[in-house]
């Protein structure tokens, strides 16, 4: 056995698995507060990246208020996208949302496609330090970076959800908008205010991703692998959604280890989340920390 | 604003869903501070009324006035905003939450600080707000008497408490006018008392005037000032308890007497 390369290999997952983490909490939050299922949840993390490289490298901005301005675009996109195209879609079947959500997937890939053209380019590069050393392990420090940022984004939403205003509306939202709306809870502005931080979340983890492994339509990729991760840890339970990112970061990397050492089946590194997914959902339908709804007789 | 402007007027409403006809040129005012029931048989309109009141609905015609201010095309979170609360005849807690947090949900619009300053808290006051809403939600506790529930998951409590903790998020949200769809449907005698008693104390100690959908015709004629009969979508009476109960077209339709008032008539002709 190759310890090292188990333990660098699970270093790898764990930083990824909080980034999936962290997509799969913004994917949980759209589906949490407007109940669409959201399929270009991938497609943010692109223009987010594309967003914020092209800011970088057409006019030469530093890191910090190329990212800002990234933000700033993110959230304006995520309130139009909610505003215009899905508001009118409320009322309207699941299945023809989730048409929609697939149809913008497409069309975001296409058009960044057209934009930026098809071949991964790299950001310019961002610390002095390409790599530092942990207990004898080769770390990238944008990997240390992302890992610093998803925990503060984590622990942003576990205070926006229980101790602010609009948390607490969200959640209210979510269960019931009807009530929601007789307690004074404008349902319009928490739906816009749902995508618009999805969207922001998601394009700061595409930014990370991006700058670790340069931007390509690779990214959207992170769109699919949100999929595991929530029915891992339940559709709507944020808590759960992080869990299940780095459950599915751990195995990609594990499944990955044996996969090159021992089994030499071949691409395990892809496969194994899916696998876990079928078994997830034959066994515990609503996930790890899914609700079921409270039954009193 | 005026003191003697009426706190509601409907006026000539009408609801129809495609040929349905929910409602029918009903109108009606409920002055500042009374205790105001609207009574009727199943199906009669009366939860429907109380949604064209509170904006879930619309009316097709006719309009409602709120402290004298056209309220017709405003939506739900709006009056909410100007102070009508509600409860629904279904319970409708968020279960997953605590009682707590239900009642909290209620003081959202009075909540003036939000995400970004709320961050920045130290600045603003934000800290002296969430501890004023804090006392204001605690006053509420004690006066419902579910101070021993507060911390539990709304949806795993019994019944009777549900609709405690639902009367008490409605009332978080300080509204001048209350409308209650059925309180205490489904409740047994002494946890109809107390419901009564609070809705008495909310009406006269708390200064908020109350609308009531309520099918135990013991406790409507007992506290309500005054009360108006629908039925199918039409207001056949209005007046006093008294005047209510005595009035032919209310036995008629709502209390199953019309047999006896055949008898008076054939009587009569007889």
């Amino acid at each position: 056995m190759q310890w090292d390369l188990l333990l660098q290999l699970t270093l790898n997952g764990l930083i990824v698995g909080a980034l999936y983490g962290v997509v799969a909490m913004s994917f949980v939050l759209i589906y949490k507060a407007s109940q669409v299922v959201n399929f270009a949840q991938g497609e943010f993390l692109l223009i987010g990246a594309w967003t914020c490289w092209w800011l970088l490298t057409e006019f030469r901005l530093p890191f910090v208020w190329g990212f800002l301005l990234t933000l700033v675009f993110m959230t304006i996109f995520g309130v139009l996208l909610q505003v215009i195209v899905l508001r009118p879609l409320i009322g309207e079947p699941v299945i023809s949302v989730i048409m929609v959500t697939i149809g913008l997937s497409i069309f975001f890939q296409a058009l960044m496609k057209w934009m930026f053209g098809v071949f991964a380019e790299p950001f310019p590069p961002i610390f002095e330090t390409q790599a530092v050393r942990i207990a004898g392990l080769e770390v990238q420090s944008v990997y240390l970076l992302s890992l610093v940022i998803s925990l503060a984004i984590m622990a942003a939403f576990a205070w926006f959800f229980t101790a602010s205003k609009y948390g607490l509306a969200m959640r209210a939202t979510a269960f019931d908008q009807q009530v929601a709306q007789s307690l004074g809870i404008s349902v319009r502005m928490v739906f816009a205010m749902a995508w618009a931080i999805s969207a922001i979340v998601s394009a700061v983890a595409g930014v990370v991703v991006g700058v670790v492994n340069g931007v390509s339509s690779g990214l959207s990729f992170y769109g699919i692998k949100v999929f595991p991760a929530v029915i891992l840890g339940g559709l709507d339970s944020v808590l759960g959604a992080v869990l299940g990112g780095i459950i599915i970061g751990l195995l990609e990397n594990i499944a990955h280890f044996f996969d090159s050492t021992i089994l030499h089946w071949g691409n395990m590194f892809q496969i194994a989340p899916f696998y876990v997914l079928i078994v997830i959902l034959l066994i515990k339908p609503y996930g790890l920390f899914g609700t079921r709804n409270i039954e009193r007789v | 604003m005026e003191q003697d402007t009426p706190i509601l007027e409907v006026e000539r409403v009408s609801l129809r869903f495609g040929g349905v006809r929910a409602l029918t040129d009903v109108s009606f005012s409920v002055p500042r501070g009374e205790l105001f029931s609207i009574i009727g048989p199943n199906g009669a309109g009366k939860t429907s009324m109380v949604n064209c009141i509170s904006g879930r609905y619309r009316p097709t015609e006719g309009r409602i006035l709120f402290d004298g201010r056209d309220i017709t095309a405003l939506g739900p979170n709006k009056r909410a905003g100007l102070g009508i609360g509600r409860t629904f005849q279904n319970l409708a807690l968020f279960g997953h939450m605590s009682v707590l947090d239900n009642i909290l949900v209620g003081r959202h619009h009075l909540m003036r600080h939000g995400f970004l300053t709320g961050m920045v808290y130290w600045l603003f006051g934000a800290q002296r707000e969430e501890l004023a809403h804090r006392r204001a939600v605690e006053d509420i506790i004690d006066f419902l008497e579910i101070q021993h529930i507060r911390k539990a998951a709304a949806g795993t409590l019994p019944y009777g408490l549900r609709k405690r903790v639902e009367l008490a998020r409605a009332i978080a949200l300080r509204p001048r006018l209350l409308l209650l769809d059925e309180p205490m449907a489904g409740m047994n005698l002494e946890e109809k008392e107390d419901m009564a008693r609070f809705i008495v104390d909310l009406n006269e100690e708390w200064g908020m005037t109350v609308i009531m959908i309520e099918h135990d015709m013991g406790v409507v004629m007992d506290i309500s000032h005054r009360v108006i009969v629908l039925d199918f979508g039409r207001k056949i009476a209005e007046g006093t308890p008294e005047q209510v109960l005595a009035d032919p077209h209310v036995k008629r339709a709502y209390l199953g007497e019309e047999d006896e008032l055949l008898i008076d008539e054939t009587e009569r002709a007889g």
